[in-house]
Parts: structure tokens; C-alpha cells; sequence
């Protein structure tokens, strides 16, 4: 899928003023290519995905997906592109604590009314070591195990387009750089295009290509 | 520090204001439905108080005839004189507006110290403008209205019992146009040589009058029914105010451990807290006094019709706010608070400063809880059970009922939860699964609610089947029991002969029904004559009866007792019965509902040969046409309409005082279903806003706001419409209780239980309703919750 953001403006009002968050912002993901998003805190690239998927609209600009308008969707027509065309991996997890591991894996494939591949969930889970917790519940597992669910359900749906936001700033370095050496690896085997917004430079420089943020543009 | 520790806590509730109202609400609602309840039950026993004072004496001796004739003045003046301190009181009814009003005639110069009540009345005006036969009439403002213009000045006196006026005894003949005295008030201390009653006055007997405790006796069951119900109101009430406290303090952890952190000693945030509680308290109890006054105000009407029907007690119908009245409101709603609030006390006075600062998982299934719930479950139970089993009283019955309300309440939870892991088996979509896991993982924070809804659904199935199957059997009952078709009352013994003659050939029969009062079993009792008639056996609903019962009645070989004497000397047919000496055998148990005493029927012939000064006025007519015959009455033989009813009018009067007697249990038990569904909607929306960071990641995912404020709705709705399911069976349970075991304790009477789904349907219905009305705006915030508040949950910012 490719994803084209042009001329995107956004702010928040707030008491001391209108604060601009996306000023004038432009970028372009090709189909199957892995972009980083870097930034500082407040730069503006939570609200540039948050803006990509449909979750927050922008006052002025465009952002297309293969060619359909997203900030012109309604809210039904945008619920269905996150649920079919997308995967959104948050830096908190946000799993569902009410269903198990597995339920959480295959949720969003089922809700955008898939029958997930028995064999591919299966090596999904082993690629990222799930297989053995998919009785369990989020609470039972540590922050990097709760990550790798997070990324399983992102991608199991085979969507065109996975959006990461900070995925491994809740993890310790080592944890880290495996879930995300994990997020990378099955969003190039799924084909999907990646749009990952993260602090560290470090793991920046695995993406096909790097994007620096800083006062709500690309620097 | 004390002051910062405390500023910090309290801008919670500027953060949270509505949590705020929530609790005060809620411990305002619970308070106000106790005092009122209790306010009712205080004007009620104040009034007895006061009209036993003055009617009865003040528990005072009287003497009367025998006959019921009036006392001649001379045997008054013979007693004096004989040493006998008595005090003439004439007693009768003068027409007002809206009814009668009760007459008493008293004599100031002899009425004995212990009359307090008339003394006291007396005193408030002058004696000269008391005394003759112009003398004023004493009665409070509202009687006086009532009297309009009575030919005599009425000067208002406060404290006078309601319906009731006190005049001096020359007033009183005139305006009664009555010769002689009613009864002799006896002082309470006599001098040592008297000459014998029976010397001067044979024809007179000493009686100890009703008393304050006689009619308290009849009516504490009718209040100890009204003060259940209060104090279910109240426990409803407080299923609000502790979900209200137990959710601000788990919102305030992350201050409380800061706090703490910070070098706040527990015992220090513990008072803080505590005095915070006792200024909600405070407010919460003022509101709820308040409220509880309405509510009062609003049911004293009906309190006063019912005891006035049943037990013919007057109160008034207004109401004095007292201090007591205010210091026990506030003393509840305090104990209220302290109750709903401990247990979140005790936790923070055991948190550790390291505490995790997120909030616990409030709303998180706990199946350590649900186990505890099902052991206190099981031990309430066991409490019923014996209550059942070995309990006697009222005060058993009542703890029958409590246990097993509470039992029910708390099985609530750990049955939903199963009933929604069954349900979750049978899901296919991803969209069921998360449904039910999610209403599953809701239950906790919703079983407060829950649980108040099951208790005011139980009490109105309950209370509804109760009052329903008393409703049918009561007019079945009245339907057989008022046999003649035209109930008429002679105006004078010397006219019963005339009024049979004329009767007899304008009807098909004349049923006298005579009867007279006779202490039996040692408690006072009715005992009536029946003629031989067939009507009797075919209309008489007998409940257990020995064999030719209505033959052998009939020939003077026994006696047909009710079912409240029946039940409590534990008689049944073939047991003795000794009436006024005379030894016979109980032949049978009739229902007699609506009755507070023990009554007998016998042959007329035995009681006419066996008894003295028999109430012979009142006659049943059978006939079939009943307007003739009344009319024929009143113009051939000149009897007032007020001396005859017919059979219609009597049962749509007894049906009337029956529909009164309830209307009190059906408005508390509207007000008991509002307030849980005011519990639903508090507890739906402060675990609206809990749940945001559980629903925000589903909209993420490709939900719309619009499908998921829908999804919270019908959430509500089920269950509301599985609490609805299992509060059948607990009403049900609650109705055999109160119609086997409270009633009968209570009145002496047990009815049949019988089913109305159709009310259940209805009381469904409203249940749904109720949850759909409060699950309403929650659902409506949901969908209208603007994105970047749902954004929120994935950012730092949270």
C-alpha cells in the first residue's frame, strides 16, 4: 500500500493558544517499504499516525491510502480501513485484558471478518515465540511478550499498511531490540508497508529509510 | 501538613465532580427513605399516644353499664358520695366536613390527675369560658375546620389528637342531645374505705380502657412491615454510596502513596479521610432529612387512611420536624457512611508507601471475592434455615427475610459469572467473544449495582404476590363471606321487633347479626350468633372443619372459631372451647382477614340463652331486590340511609381500605426500584470513565464509537434482563416468606400464594427500562467521546 501525506496541518487549542503540532507536513511510503520516524517528544509523530490512521483529523492537507482519501472518511468508512487495510501497534500494548493471548492474536482478523490461517497464525506465534502462551492472559505475561501479541494481532489480518508508535519504549534495550527486530521481520514477510515512530536513532537505521521530525515537519 | 494533605485530597472531588454528587446522592436517597419511613412510623405512635391519653384516660379505669346504657347522673353523685373519685365523660359524634368527628364531653373540677390529656387540653383556655352550656369546644386546627360552624365558638388547642374535639359535659349533652354520661373515669388512687361498687351501682363494671399499648399492639406489625421496608431502602441506598467511596479512593491511590511517600503518617491520611467522609455525611443526612420529609409528607396520607381502616387509629396528617427526628437522620446517615466506607479505610491504613501508584484493578474479575461471596452466601442460609426452623416471632420471620435477601444478593455475582462463561462457549465472532469476556470482566464493578437492582426487583415480585394473592383471596373471601344482599342497622333496641316485621315479608330472609365481646383464651374476642340457613355452609369458606360442622353448629354443639384465634392458641376442630363458662368443641376455622382479634360463632339460640347485653341492632337481608327493599325502608318505616348498606357498597368499601393499606408498599417500592436504577447509572458511569484505556485500543482497531456506545447498552440491558431472570425466584422466595411466615406472625392469617407472570412481564419491562434509561447516556457519552480523548490512552499523556 502507499501512503501519501501532503501538506498536513494540525494543532490543539489550548489556553495559552493554538499549538501546532503538524505544520504543513509531507511524506510518502512506497508499498512494502519500512520507514522510522524520528523525533523528539512533542515533535509530532504520535499525531502523524494517529492522523494516518484515521483516529484524530487534521485541520488542513491530504493523506491518501493507494489512492483513497482518509481524512475524508466518515467514521464508519475509517473504523473499516483500520480494521481491514491497517495494524496499529501501540507502545503501551493495549491488549484486551478480558481475552486470552490467542483471542488477542486473532481478534482483529476476525473482526474485520477473516478466518485466520491455522498455519500461518501457528507460525506467527512460533516466530515470535507465542506458542506456548496463547492460554494465557496479558496479565501473565512480561511487557516484551504483551509487545509481540500486540505485533502478532497487527499483522496476522495481513493489513496493507502497519503503523508502530514507540513499540519498544515501554522494554528494556534487550527486549527492545528483539521485538522490534521482530516487527520488522514480519511486516517485510507480510509485504506491508511500516511507518514506525521511534526515539532511538539506533534502531532508526534498521528501516529501509529515516524520517527526522522536529516542529511538526520532516527536517 | 495537615492542611496540604488535605488540599490535595480533597481536589479530587474538583476534578471529579459528579462522583461527588454520586455520593451524596446516593447517601442523601438512603437516609431519606429511612427517616421518612421512620417519621410515619414516630407521628403514627405519637398520635396513639395522645388520643389514648384522652380517650382511655390516660390508661385509667372506667366504669360503664353493663347494658351499654348511658350512667344516670344520680348513680354519679351515689359513687361520690360513696367515696368513688370518678369523673363523668360523655363520648359521641358530631357531623363534620369530610366525616364525623369524635365529641368528649369532660368535666374539668373532677377529671383525675392521670387524664393528663384533658387536662392539658383544658388548661389552654379560661374556665369560665369552658364550663355551661355555652362553653367553647377545644380541638386543633385541623378538627376545627372541619367543624365549621357547630353552634358553639371552637378555640384551638395544639396537641389535641387529630379528629377528635373536648368540650365541657353540658356542652357536650346539648350538642349530642344526650341524657347522662358515657363511662366514669376512675382515678388511679382511690381512698381506702369505699362503699362496694355493687352496693350503689350494680348495674355498672369496671373496664381497663384502650390503652396507648392496645392500639400499639394491633399496629406494630403494620410498622415493623413499613420499617423493613425503609430498611431495605436503606441498604439500597448504600450499595450507591459504597461503590461511590470504594471508587474515589481507588482513583485517589496514586495521591494516597504519594502522600505517604512523602512523609504523611497513615493514621494522619486515615482522619483526614475520615473527616472528609463525616462532612459528606453531614450534607449527604441534612439533604436526605429533608428528602425523607417529602416522602413522609407524601405517604402520611395513606399511613393514616390504613391505620384508621384496619385498626381504627387516627393520626394526623401532617407532620413536625423534630430534633430527635434530624439527630437520628443525621446518626444514619453517618453509620451509613462509616459502613459503606470501612473497608476502604482499613485499606489505606495498611497501604505501604510503595504501593503501586496505578489504580488496582477495580473492576477486575476477582474469583477470591466471588468465593467469599459464595461463603457468606452459604452461611446467611444457614442463619434462614434456622430462623425457619427453630425461630418464632416476628423478629425470626424478619430474619428469614434478611438472610435470604442477602443470600440471594450475594450468589448474584458468581451466578452471572457462570451464566456468562456458558454463554461465552457458544460464540463464534470475535465481536461475541470480547463482549462477553469484557461483560464478564465488568461484573465486579457492576455487582454493587446489580445486587441493588435484585433486591428492589425481589421486593416488588415479592411484595406484589403478596399483596395480589391477598387482593384475590380477599375478594373472593369478601365475595362468599357477605352472604346478604342488604346490611341494615336498627336505630334502638326497641326497635329490633318492629324491623324484623317488616323485613320479613319484603325479603326472602333476615340473618340477624348479633353479637357480643367476651374475653376468650384471655385475650378479647367477638362471638357471634348465626341462625340456621343454608347460606352459611354454601358461602362460608371453612379451612379446616370437623364432620357436619354447619349441622351441628346449628343444633348448639360447638363452635366455628377464625383462623387468628386458630393459630394462636394452636387450635383445630375437636380441640375445647370454654365460652363464658360454657365448655364446647371447636367444630371449625374460618379465614377472617382484615380482623385484628380472635372471633367465635356459635348458634344464636346458644348465644342469646348464654350471653348478656348482646349487640342486637345490626340484621343481613337476603333479597333480591335490594333497591325496594331500601327504599321501602326509608319511607315506609323511616330508618336513615345511614343505617343500611347494601352488599355492593360494602365490598367496594372493604376493597377501598384494602387498596389503601397497600398504596404505602407499592410507592416505597417504586422509590426502591428508582433508586437502584440510579445505582445502575452511577455505577455505569463512573466505570464509563474507567474503561476508557479497555475500549480505546477496540475503536483503534476498527470499531466505530457509535457500535461500541450500542454494544455498553446492550450490555446494560442483559443484565439487567438476567438480574430480572433471578430475581423471580428470590421474589418468590421473599412472597412465601411474607405470606407463611411474617403474615401470619403479624395478623394471625395465611393466604395462598398465587402466580401473576403477567406482573412479572410488566416489572421486566420496567426493569429494562430502567437500565436502558440509565445505561442511556453512559452509552450516548461513549459514542459521542470526541477521538482525542480516545487518542489519549496511547500516549504518554495518560
Amino acid at each position: 500500500m502507499r501512503l501519501s501525506v501532503e501538506q498536513v496541518t494540525k494543532h490543539f487549542d489550548t489556553s495559552d493558544g493554538a499549538v501546532r503540532v503538524l505544520d504543513g507536513i509531507s511524506l510518502e511510503v512506497a508499498a512494502g517499504e519500512v520507514v522510522a520516524l524520528t523525533g523528539e517528544s512533542g515533535s509530532g509523530k504520535s499525531t502523524l499516525l494517529h492522523v494516518i490512521a484515521g483516529l484524530e483529523p487534521a485541520q488542513s492537507g491530504r493523506v491518501t491510502l493507494d489512492n483513497v482519501e482518509v481524512l475524508g472518511l466518515s467514521d464508519t468508512e475509517s473504523a473499516r480501513l483500520r480494521r481491514n487495510d491497517i495494524g496499529i501497534v501501540f507502545q503501551q500494548f493495549n491488549l484486551i485484558p478480558s481475552l486470552t493471548v490467542g483471542q488477542n492474536i486473532t481478534f482483529q482478523a476476525r473482526l474485520s471478518e477473516q478466518a485466520p490461517d491455522p498455519a500461518r497464525l501457528e507460525a506467527l506465534t512460533d516466530a515470535l515465540g507465542l506458542g506456548a502462551q496463547t492460554t494465557k492472559y496479558p496479565e501473565q505475561l512480561s511487557g516484551g511478550q504483551q509487545q509481540r501479541v500486540a505485533i502478532a494481532r497487527a499483522i496476522l489480518h495481513a493489513p496493507k499498511l502497519i503503523l508502530a508508535d514507540e513499540p519498544t519504549g515501554n522494554l528494556d534495550e534487550e527486549t527492545g531490540d528483539a521485538v522490534y527486530a521482530a516487527l520488522l521481520d514480519q511486516a517485510r514477510a507480510s509485504g506491508a508497508s511500516l511507518l514506525i515512530a521511534t526515539h532511538s536513532i539506533r534502531l532508526a537505521e534498521r528501516a529501509d529509510r529515516r524520517l527526522h521530525l522536529s516542529h511538526g515537519k520532516v527536517a | 501538613m495537615t492542611r496540604t494533605a488535605l488540599m490535595a485530597l480533597l481536589s479530587h472531588w474538583r476534578r471529579k465532580p459528579f462522583q461527588m454528587v454520586t455520593l451524596i446522592l446516593g447517601l442523601a436517597l438512603a437516609t431519606a427513605l429511612w427517616t421518612g419511613v421512620q417519621a410515619i412510623n414516630a407521628e403514627a405512635r405519637k398520635n396513639y399516644s395522645e388520643a389514648a391519653d384522652i380517650l382511655g384516660g390516660g390508661g385509667l379505669s372506667e366504669l360503664v353499664q353493663e347494658t351499654g346504657a348511658p350512667i344516670a347522673q344520680d348513680t354519679f353523685i351515689a359513687l361520690r358520695k360513696g367515696g368513688w373519685l370518678v369523673s363523668p365523660v360523655i363520648d359521641g359524634w358530631l357531623p363534620a366536613s369530610g366525616g364525623r368527628v369524635r365529641l368528649l364531653g369532660v368535666d374539668p373540677y373532677t377529671a383525675p390527675p392521670g387524664a393528663s390529656g384533658v387536662r392539658d387540653a383544658v388548661a389552654a383556655v379560661a374556665i369560665p369560658d369552658f364550663v355551661g352550656g355555652n362553653g367553647v369546644i377545644l380541638a386543633n386546627a385541623d378538627t376545627s375546620a372541619r367543624l365549621g360552624n357547630v353552634g358553639r365558638p371552637v378555640t384551638v388547642v395544639e396537641g389535641i389528637a387529630p379528629g377528635l374535639a373536648i368540650a365541657d359535659l353540658e356542652t357536650a349533652q346539648d350538642l349530642l342531645d344526650a341524657d347522662g354520661f358515657t363511662r366514669l373515669t376512675v382515678a388511679a388512687s382511690q381512698p381506702l374505705r369505699q362503699t362496694p361498687l355493687a352496693d350503689i351501682a350494680p348495674d355498672l363494671r369496671l373496664e381497663t380502657p384502650e390503652t396507648a399499648d392496645d392500639l400499639g399492639r394491633l399496629t406494630d406489625s403494620f410498622h415493623l412491615n413499613l420499617t423493613a421496608f425503609g430498611l431495605l431502602s436503606f441498604a439500597v441506598g448504600l450499595f450507591i454510596v459504597n461503590g461511590a467511596v470504594g471508587l474515589a479512593f481507588e482513583q485517589r491511590r496514586p495521591v494516597f502513596r504519594t502522600l505517604r511517600a512523602l512523609g504523611v503518617p497513615a493514621r494522619s491520611l486515615v482522619v483526614l479521610l475520615t473527616v472528609e467522609l463525616l462532612v459528606f455525611a453531614l450534607i449527604a443526612g441534612a439533604i436526605g432529612i429533608l428528602l425523607g420529609y417529602a416522602i413522609a409528607a407524601l405517604l402520611l396520607p395513606d399511613v393514616a387512611a390504613t391505620l384508621s381502616g384496619i385498626y381504627g387509629a387516627t393520626i394526623g396528617g401532617t407532620l413536625t420536624l423534630s430534633p430527635a427526628w434530624w439527630l437520628s437522620g443525621l446518626g444514619i446517615a453517618i453509620a451509613g457512611t462509616a459502613l459503606a466506607a470501612v473497608t476502604g479505610l482499613v485499606r489505606v491504613a495498611r497501604m505501604s508507601p510503595l504501593a503501586p501508584a496505578k489504580p488496582r484493578a477495580w473492576a477486575m474479575a476477582s474469583n477470591t471475592t466471588m468465593r467469599w461471596q459464595l461463603i457468606l452466601a452459604g452461611l446467611c442460609l444457614a442463619i434462614a434455615t434456622l430462623a425457619l426452623t427453630i425461630g418464632d416471632g416476628l423478629v425470626a420471620g424478619f430474619t428469614l427475610l434478611a438472610a435470604l435477601l442477602i443470600a440471594a444478593a450475594l450468589v448474584l455475582p458468581p451466578t452471572l459469572g457462570a451464566i456468562i462463561t456458558l454463554a461465552t462457549r457458544g460464540t463464534k465472532s470475535a465481536l461475541s467473544e470480547w463482549f462477553w469476556a469484557d461483560t464478564r470482566q465488568q461484573l465486579p464493578g457492576l455487582s454493587l449495582a446489580l445486587m441493588a437492582l435484585l433486591l428492589a426487583l425481589s421486593a416488588n415480585i415479592g411484595v406484589g404476590t403478596m399483596v395480589e394473592s391477598f387482593r384475590l383471596t380477599f375478594i373472593a373471601w369478601t365475595d362468599q363471606r357477605l352472604v346478604s344482599d342488604l346490611y341494615v342497622s336498627a336505630e334502638d333496641e326497641r326497635d329490633i321487633d318492629a324491623l324484623v316485621a317488616f323485613l320479613e315479608p319484603r325479603s326472602d330472609s333476615v340473618l340477624p347479626i348479633w353479637h357480643v365481646g367476651r374475653d376468650v383464651f384471655d385475650a378479647p374476642a367477638e362471638i357471634y350468633g348465626v341462625v340456621d340457613h343454608p347460606i352459611y355452609a354454601g358461602n362460608w369458606p371453612l379451612l379446616a372443619t370437623a364432620p357436619d360442622a354447619w349441622s351441628r353448629l346449628a343444633n348448639g354443639e360447638g363452635a366455628l372459631i377464625n383462623e387468628q384465634m386458630a393459630r394462636r392458641e394452636d387450635l383445630s376442630p375437636g380441640d375445647p372451647i370454654t365460652l363464658d363458662g360454657w365448655e364446647t368443641v371447636i367444630l371449625g376455622v374460618y379465614s377472617d382477614y382484615g380482623n385484628p382479634i380472635g372471633q367465635v360463632v356459635i348458634a344464636i339460640d346458644q348465644l342469646t340463652q348464654r350471653f348478656e347485653n348482646i349487640d342486637r341492632l345490626d340484621f343481613g337481608v337476603i333479597t333480591k331486590d335490594t333497591a325496594a327493599v331500601r327504599s321501602a325502608l326509608v319511607e315506609d318505616f323511616g330508618l336513615p340511609e345511614n343505617n343500611m348498606i347494601d352488599q355492593t357498597a360494602l365490598k367496594a368499601f372493604s376493597i377501598a381500605i384494602f387498596e389503601r393499606t397497600f398504596a404505602v408498599a407499592g410507592a416505597l417500592n417504586v422509590l426502591t426500584l428508582g433508586v437502584a436504577g440510579l445505582a445502575i447509572l452511577t455505577s455505569l458511569l463512573t466505570l464509563a470513565e474507567m474503561r476508557l484505556p479497555q475500549l480505546a485500543p477496540i475503536w483503534a482497531i476498527g470499531l466505530t464509537r457509535k457500535k461500541l456506545g450500542q454494544i455498553e447498552l446492550l450490555r446494560a440491558l442483559l443484565l439487567a434482563a438476567l438480574t430480572f431472570l433471578l430475581a423471580i425466584p428470590v421474589g418468590l422466595g421473599l412472597a412465601w416468606v411474607l405470606l407463611a411466615v411474617i403474615n401470619v406472625e403479624a395478623f394471625g392469617w395465611r393466604i395462598p400464594m398465587t402466580l401473576f407472570p403477567k406482573d412479572w412481564i410488566t416489572l421486566g419491562a420496567l426493569s429494562l427500562l430502567a437500565a436502558a434509561l440509565a445505561s442511556l447516556w453512559p452509552a450516548w457519552k461513549m459514542a459521542r467521546r470526541s477521538p482525542s480523548d480516545l487518542v489519549r490512552v496511547f500516549t504518554h499523556e495518560r
